[in-house]
């Protein structure tokens, strides 16, 4: 449940660069090649969240779709999950999008 | 173009986006601004949540290269054999090659005291309800090791085969290990983890005519998370195939120590 660890830092990052302002909505951007569950992410969210600037605010997750170049055919591939094979047969594939863990902005109450 | 209010403002500055702006939105440190809901305030903060950590494990990686020392980060799932195989490879080659330990747990000392038994130092860290080693644990537990210049560190992973794939230590290779009571899927199952690796050991091959485990199946599926992977098949309990990595073992750690003399 590495989401956890996640979910602290987060609250941890959005304290230190609101300097303690109160927080209602915090917008994540998450790849979908990430090791990193949006449903585990929400859950574990509540739990870092208690007794924090972030307190029941809303945490909102945009989702960013796996892209790739292929290394042998240099096509592009479009994956949803951490690995694929382009067209050509290759699985060897440069990942371009969808490892993306960061946050985007929050909103200040 | 700044994306939250289409000013044009701080173009050039595609990491920080904290730019600042001809009219001054003097409230929070960042980019501030008023949301549609008119009382809202939406600060722009655009930073990757592991930057700190990551940021830690470069000034790992750096101290530990100046320092000519090989590090590895050694995973698994619970009961693959990584503490076995540490055992093996110091009293095979600890004579040889300087080898100390962080042993990563979630609870005891005893990974610790296996590899005090075997001749190496270790360091315990124990994660309590954490599922992985982060940087800074690793940080810490480097200066109470105090490793010798062009030794190895090997870093022994939580053994989970989830979550220590995504937390870089400051480590130069990633070691992942599976066994043949593992089951061949697993890197099917664990593609993350699989993808992170440098190396792959299938241990305890000595196990392969009592177990279900075919071998191609598991390394074609292993390639197909990783075309690079460097894959071994070892028992290290009986010894199998443990002279190809320790080929490896040497091969890296002199290239770590003429990085560092260098």
């Amino acid at each position: 449940m590495h989401e956890l660890a996640i979910a602290e830092e987060i609250v941890a990052i959005v304290a230190d660069r609101t300097r303690g302002a109160r927080v209602r909505r915090i917008v994540i951007e998450v790849g979908r090649l990430c090791a990193v569950v949006p449903d585990a992410m929400r859950f574990c969210f509540d739990l870092a969240t208690e007794g924090t600037v972030a307190e029941g605010a809303r945490l909102d997750i945009v989702e960013v779709p796996g892209r790739a170049r292929c290394r042998v055919c240099g096509a592009d591939v479009v994956l949803d999950r951490p690995f694929g094979r382009c067209g050509c047969g290759s699985t060897d594939l440069e990942w371009l999008a969808g490892e993306e863990l960061r946050i985007r902005d929050v909103e200040l109450v | 173009m700044c994306r939250t209010c289409g000013c044009s403002d701080g173009v050039g500055q595609p990491t920080s986006h904290a730019h600042d702006h001809t009219v001054d939105h003097d409230r929070a440190p960042g980019h501030v601004h008023a949301s549609p809901s008119a009382t809202a305030v939406v600060l722009s903060l655009e930073q990757r949540v592991l930057e700190r950590n990551d940021r830690l494990a470069a000034e790992t990686r750096r101290w530990l290269g100046a320092r000519g020392v090989l590090a590895l980060n050694l995973m698994s799932g619970p009961g693959a054999g990584k503490t076995t195989l540490l055992e093996r490879t110091l009293r095979d080659i600890g004579g040889e090659l300087e080898i100390s330990v962080i042993e990563g747990d979630q609870a005891t000392d005893h990974d610790a005291d296996r590899i005090r038994s075997a001749g190496g130092r270790a360091v315990q860290v124990n994660t309590g309800a954490g599922c992985h080693l982060d940087a800074a644990m690793v940080a810490r537990a480097l200066v109470e090791l105090g490793p010798a210049e062009g030794s190895v560190v090997v870093i022994e992973n939580v053994g989970n085969l989830v979550c220590p794939a995504l937390f870089d230590l400051g480590e130069n290779a990633k070691v992942v290990v599976t066994s043949v009571t593992d089951g061949d899927d697993k890197p099917l199952k664990y593609p993350h983890m699989f993808r992170a690796g440098d190396v792959l050991l299938v241990n305890k091959i000595d196990l392969l005519p009592y177990v279900r485990f075919d071998r191609d199946r598991c390394l074609t599926f292993a390639r197909e998370m990783n075309p690079r992977i460097c894959t071994f098949e070892v028992s290290a309990t009986r010894g199998d195939g443990l002279d190809a990595w320790y080929g490896w073992l040497r091969q890296r750690a002199a290239q770590a120590h003429r990085v560092g003399e260098g």
